[in-house]
C-alpha cells in the first residue's frame, strides 16, 4: 500500500456525509452545589455505556480513594476531571461530554454550582437547546435554582427539565415532589420558559434516569433520557432571512476573491441578490463553494465561501445579507451577564465583539439591574461579576446585528476588558437605539485639519501622568512655555487647577477620579479638534481611563508621557506636603500609598525626574513631537 | 409510562442506513455540523492571529485536521504553517507519511527536536516517560514556538480523549511561560471567541474539541483522507512488556534477557513514540473493519498510551506546563 493513497474501501460501505443520521441535542446541567449534578451526567454517560471498561476499572479504584460515596461508584469522578475538582469535590468549570442512544447523540455541558462559578455556567448555557437543572428534594426551589434558570432564560433556553434529585431522602414523597414542581412551574411562567417537564430522580441509583423508577409508581412521566430522546427544541433559522458574518477574504490568486463564514440565518442560492452591511453595497452570488464542494445553494450552519458577480468592498466584520434588512447601529439596548471580577464601569471602554464584527464599545447607562430572587429591577450604578443588568451601549462604529431573541448568533456579543483581556460580559442584544439616526453630527465647514493647517501643527493630546509630586505640572508647563516660544498653540489642562472648577463636583473615589478623568479627555478632546495642542497634567492613576482617553481621539493623535519618578523621590520632595498627611492618616484616599497607580505599559515617552532635569526632560518631549512630525 | 429504552453505543453510520428520506431538500448531518464548526473554528484562527501554527503530529487526528484546513482555505492554502514535533522516536512510517503529505500538499512544514535532549541523549527507556515527554515533547514545542515567535497553535486534541480534556476551551490562554490555568479560563460563549493576547502570551486552539473518536473514523471513511498505514491490522515485529504490545521499529530497543520479538497481526489506535505506544492485536485491515472494531471495542484508545499512566492527574499536569 502506498503512503498517499487511502486504504482499501469499499464504496457500498461508505456512508455519505449528507445521509442523515441520529440528531444532535445539546443540553447543559445546572442547579446548586451538590444537587448532584456530576452524578446524573456520570449516570447517564454509565447507563448509556459510553464508559469502556479501561474507565470503569479507573472509575471503581478512584472511587475508592477519591470519592465521597463510601467506596461505592462516584459517578461525579466521571466528569470532575480537574485536579482541583477531585480534591474539594465540587465542579469548577465546565465539562463538556458525548453519549448516544438509539434515537439520539447528546453533547452535555455539566457546570458548576457554585455562585462563584457562575459565568461557567452561562458559558455552558450559550450553546445548548435544553438544560436539566437540579434540585435537592430536600431544598426545593433556592437562590441558585432561581439565578441559573433567569440566566438560561436570558440565553433564550425555552425547554427545562426539572430533576427533583435525592428522592430517597424524603421517602419517595410525591406530595413533596407535587409542590415543588408547582413552584418551580411559576418560576418558569414568570421568566418565559415555555416547555418544563418535572422528574423526581435518585441519580446514584439511576431511578428515572434510564429506567422508570419502581420506588416511585406514583410518577407516570417519562424517564430523563425518554424525555431527551423525543423532546421537539427545534428553532429553525434557516427560515430566517439569510446573513453571512465574513469571516475571512479568501484571496489565493488575482482571479479569486471569495468570501467566507458560517450561515448565521436563512438559506442562499447562486443567482440571490445580495447586501454588504454596513456599507450597503449589493451584488448577486455567482459561486457557492462548500466543504462538499460546489453547490447551487447553502443554509444556516454552513461553513462555505462565496464569490460575488461585482468587485465590491467587503471586509472581515461585514456581514452578507438578503431580505429584509438587519439592525445597522451603533447604539443599542442588552441584557448583560457581568464575568469579570473587577467591576462594569460606566463610561470605560470595553472591546465588544459580535459575529466577526469587533470594535470598542462603552456603557453609557445602566439602566437596572435585576435582583434574582425577585426579579425586580433595582437602580444601580455598577454590575459586580455574576450580576445581571440592562444598559445602553456606544460602539465606535456602526454595527450589523439582529434582537438576540430572533437570531442567536447576529443577537450575541462578549465584553472583553482592553487591559486585562478577560471576558468581562456576555451580552444579549434586547434592540437598536435608533438615536444614532436621529442625532446627525452637525457637518462643519471648517473642520480640525483646516484648523491644523493654519496653526502649522499637528493636534495631539500630550497625556502626562505619574505618582502626586512626580513633576507633571512643572514639565507639562515648561512645554507649555516652549511651545509658545515657537509660535505653536497649545492648552495646559492641569488636574489640581480643573477641580476648582468643572470637576469641583468630585471627590477621590475610584468612580469619581474616573470621571475626573472622563471630563479631562473630553475636554482634550475638544482641544484637538480645534487643531490645538492639548496638554493634560493628571496623576490619571487606571490604565483603562487613560486608554479610554486615548480613544477619544484618533490613532497617533494621543502620547502617554510616563513622569515615572519613584514613589520614595516624591515622597521626598513632597511639594504639597500631601505625602506627610498621608501618612499621618489625614489623607484616607492617596495614589501611592493606599490606593493603586497602575503604572502605562507602553508609553510613547518615559521621564524619570530622578535621573533628568525638568528642562531635559522638555527638550526631550519637543524633539519626539518634532520627530514624529506634529510641530 | 414510557417502556424501557435500550441504549446502544454509537453505531457507525455504514452499519445504519437511515430508513426513511429527509423530507426537506437537504439536511445537515452530525458530520457536516463537525466539520463546519471546525472550519469556522480554523478561519476564525487564521483572521484573529498575527501568526498562527498547525501542530502536526502525523496521526489521525491530525490528518483530519490538515483536511479541514485544505478545506476551510480552498481554492488557497492554509495560511500557516505546519510544525511536527520530532522526538526522533516516531514510527518510522510516520516520518515517510508526513514528509509525503507536506510535498503532495505542497504545504511548510516546519521540523523541530530539542537538541538539547538530543546532545544529554534523552531517552525514553534509561529516563522515564515522564521525564522523557518533558523534555522531548513539551520542551521541545516550548523551544518551537518562542523561536518562530507562533502566537495561536492549532492541535487535533479531542473534548472525549481525557477528563481535563474536556475541561478545555477551544480557544484555550497559554501565559507567556506557555502555561495552561485551568482555574481561571475564559468564559467561551455562543461561537465568539475572545482572541487577544499581551505580547509573549499565546492561544492553544483545538478545532476538533467537540469530535469523538467514532467521529474521527466515520469522517476518515466518508471523506477518503489518507492515514498513517500502522492503524491498520499488519504483521509487525512486537515484545510485551507492562501488558502493552511495543513495536520494534527499529535496532534502538533494548531487548531484555530472552526477549524475542515476534510477528504478530497487531494494529494501533493511537501513535505517537513507538517505545510508548502499545499495539492491539487485530485483524482489521481496512477502514470500514477498524470502524466496526471500534464500535465493539471495550476500551479507550488512550489505554495504548504509556504516559497517561503516570499519575491521575498527569495530562492535566503536563498541559499546565506547556504540553499539547
Amino acid at each position: 500500500m502506498s503512503y498517499h493513497e487511502a486504504p482499501t474501501i469499499a464504496p457500498v460501505d461508505a456512508p455519505r456525509l449528507d445521509q442523515d443520521d441520529r440528531p444532535t441535542l445539546r443540553f447543559v446541567t445546572c442547579g446548586s452545589v451538590d444537587d448532584g449534578k456530576s452524578t446524573l451526567v456520570g449516570r447517564l454517560l454509565y447507563d448509556s455505556k459510553t464508559l469502556l471498561d479501561d474507565q470503569l476499572d479507573t472509575l471503581a479504584s478512584e472511587s475508592k480513594t477519591a470519592g465521597t460515596t463510601g467506596g461505592d461508584l462516584d459517578f461525579a469522578l466521571l466528569v470532575d476531571g480537574l485536579q482541583a475538582e477531585r480534591e474539594q469535590g465540587i465542579t469548577i468549570d465546565v465539562a463538556y461530554r458525548f453519549f448516544a442512544t438509539k434515537l439520539r447523540r447528546f453533547i452535555v455541558a455539566d457546570t458548576p454550582g457554585h455562585a462563584q462559578y457562575t459565568r461557567n455556567m452561562a458559558t455552558g448555557a450559550s450553546n445548548a437547546d435544553l438544560a436539566v437543572v437540579l434540585v435537592d428534594a430536600r431544598k426545593g426551589i433556592i437562590t441558585q435554582t432561581r439565578r441559573h434558570s433567569h440566566i438560561l432564560s436570558l440565553l433564550g433556553i425555552r425547554h427545562v427539565v426539572l430533576a427533583v434529585n435525592k428522592m430517597d431522602l424524603i421517602e419517595f414523597d410525591g406530595d413533596r415532589f407535587a409542590s415543588i414542581t408547582a413552584e418551580y412551574l411559576t418560576l418558569a411562567g414568570q421568566l418565559g420558559i415555555s416547555q418544563v417537564q418535572c422528574i423526581p430522580v435518585v441519580a446514584p441509583d439511576g431511578d428515572n434516569i434510564v429506567a422508570a423508577s419502581t420506588r416511585m409508581p406514583w410518577y407516570t412521566g417519562p424517564t430523563v433520557t425518554a424525555y431527551l430522546e423525543s423532546v421537539d427544541v427545534a428553532g429553525d433559522v434557516s427560515q430566517r432571512p439569510f446573513r453571512l458574518p465574513v469571516q475571512w477574504v479568501n484571496r489565493p490568486h488575482a482571479d479569486f476573491r471569495g468570501f467566507c463564514g458560517r450561515i448565521a440565518s436563512g438559506t442562499i442560492a447562486t443567482g440571490d441578490a445580495i447586501r454588504v452591511q454596513p456599507s450597503g453595497h449589493h451584488a448577486h452570488v455567482a459561486r457557492i463553494l462548500t466543504p462538499a464542494g460546489e453547490c447551487d445553494r447553502a443554509a444556516a450552519g454552513e461553513s462555505i465561501t462565496l464569490t460575488l458577480t461585482d468587485e465590491i468592498d467587503v471586509s472581515r466584520g461585514d456581514v452578507l445579507t438578503a431580505g429584509p434588512a438587519p439592525l445597522v447601529s451603533d447604539q443599542l439596548a442588552a441584557h448583560l451577564v457581568w464575568f469579570d471580577d473587577e467591576a462594569m464601569v460606566v463610561g470605560r471602554r470595553y472591546v465588544l465583539k459580535c459575529g466577526t464584527a469587533s470594535t470598542g464599545a462603552m456603557i453609557t447607562t445602566l439602566k437596572h439591574r435585576i435582583a434574582i430572587d425577585t426579579m425586580a429591577q433595582e437602580s444601580a450604578i455598577t454590575l459586580d461579576v455574576n450580576q445581571i443588568g440592562y444598559v445602553h451601549l456606544k460602539l465606535e462604529r456602526a454595527l450589523v446585528f439582529e434582537a438576540y431573541r430572533d437570531d442567536r448568533d447576529m443577537g450575541s456579543f462578549i465584553l472583553v476588558d482592553p487591559i486585562s483581556h478577560r471576558t468581562a460580559a456576555a451580552g444579549m442584544i434586547d434592540l437598536s437605539l435608533r438615536g444614532a439616526a436621529n442625532i446627525h453630527w452637525q457637518r462643519l465647514a471648517v473642520d480640525k485639519s483646516v484648523r491644523a493647517r493654519l496653526k502649522q501643527q499637528r493636534p495631539c493630546v500630550l497625556w502626562f501622568t505619574g505618582l502626586s509630586g512626580a513633576g507633571k505640572s512643572t514639565i507639562a508647563d515648561l512645554v507649555d512655555r516652549r511651545l509658545a516660544e515657537l509660535g505653536r498653540h497649545a492648552a495646559l489642562l492641569d488636574g489640581d487647577n480643573l477641580r476648582h472648577g468643572i470637576n469641583r463636583d468630585l471627590g477621590f473615589s475610584s468612580v469619581e477620579r474616573m470621571e475626573n478623568v472622563r471630563r479631562v479627555a473630553e475636554i482634550a478632546a475638544l482641544f484637538v479638534d480645534a487643531g490645538m495642542i492639548a496638554l493634560v497634567a493628571l496623576i490619571s492613576p487606571f490604565r483603562s481611563e487613560r486608554e479610554t482617553a486615548r480613544h477619544r481621539v484618533e490613532a497617533g493623535e494621543f502620547i502617554e508621557i510616563h513622569v515615572a519618578t519613584p514613589l520614595a523621590e516624591c515622597e521626598r520632595r513632597d511639594p504639597k506636603g500631601l505625602y506627610r498627611k498621608a501618612r499621618a492618616g489625614e489623607l484616607p484616599v492617596f495614589t501611592g500609598i493606599d490606593h493603586p497607580y497602575e503604572a502605562p505599559q507602553t508609553p510613547e515617552i518615559t521621564i524619570d525626574t530622578s535621573e533628568l532635569s525638568s528642562e531635559a526632560a522638555c527638550e526631550r518631549i519637543i524633539r519626539y513631537l518634532r520627530e514624529h512630525h506634529y510641530l | 409510562m414510557t417502556g424501557q429504552i435500550e441504549l446502544v453505543m454509537e453505531a457507525s453510520p455504514a452499519r445504519s442506513a437511515p430508513d426513511e428520506a429527509p423530507a426537506h431538500h437537504r439536511t445537515t448531518s452530525h458530520l457536516q455540523r463537525l466539520e463546519a464548526e471546525s472550519i469556522h473554528i480554523l478561519r476564525e484562527t487564521a483572521a484573529e492571529f498575527r501568526k498562527p501554527v498547525m501542530l502536526y503530529s502525523i496521526g489521525k487526528d491530525s490528518s483530519v485536521l490538515l483536511h479541514l484546513a485544505m478545506k476551510a482555505f480552498h481554492p488557497g492554502k492554509p495560511p500557516f504553517p505546519l510544525l511536527h514535533i520530532d522526538t526522533t522516536w516516531k514510527f518510522r512510517e510516520m516520518i515517510a507519511f508526513r514528509d509525503q503529505r507536506a510535498r503532495e500538499l505542497g504545504l511548510d512544514l516546519l521540523v523541530h527536536t530539542n537538541q538539547d535532549g538530543l546532545s544529554q541523549g534523552i531517552d525514553p527507556f534509561t529516563h522515564g516517560s515522564a521525564r522523557y515527554t518533558d523534555v522531548m515533547k513539551t520542551q521541545a514545542l516550548r523551544q518551537a514556538l518562542d523561536h518562530h515567535g507562533f502566537d495561536a497553535a492549532i492541535g487535533g486534541a479531542r473534548r472525549d480523549e481525557e477528563k481535563s480534556r474536556a475541561k478545555e476551551r477551544i480557544f484555550s490562554h497559554r501565559s507567556t511561560a506557555h502555561r495552561w490555568d485551568p482555574k481561571n479560563q475564559r468564559p467561551e460563549l455562543w461561537s465568539l471567541y475572545n482572541t487577544l493576547l499581551a505580547p509573549g502570551e499565546s492561544m492553544r486552539v483545538f478545532p476538533l474539541s467537540n469530535w469523538t473518536e467514532l467521529d474521527i473514523w466515520d469522517y476518515i471513511l466518508a471523506e477518503n483522507i489518507p492515514i498513517v498505514p500502522l492503524y491498520l491490522a499488519a504483521k509487525r515485529p512486537v515484545v510485551e512488556r507492562d501488558g502493552a504490545l511495543i513495536m520494534v521499529d527499529d535496532g534502538r530497543i533494548p531487548l531484555n534477557p530472552g526477549e524475542q520479538p515476534r510477528w504478530r497481526s497487531v494494529r494501533f489506535r493511537t501513535l505517537g513514540c513507538y517505545p510508548l505506544t502499545g499495539a492491539t492485536s487485530s485483524t482489521a485491515a481496512t477502514l470500514p473493519e477498524i470502524v466496526s472494531e471500534m464500535v465493539a471495542s471495550r476500551t479507550s484508545e488512550r489505554q495504548g498510551r504509556m504516559i497517561d499512566r503516570d499519575s491521575p492527574a498527569s495530562m492535566e499536569r503536563k498541559k499546565a506546563e506547556g504540553y499539547f
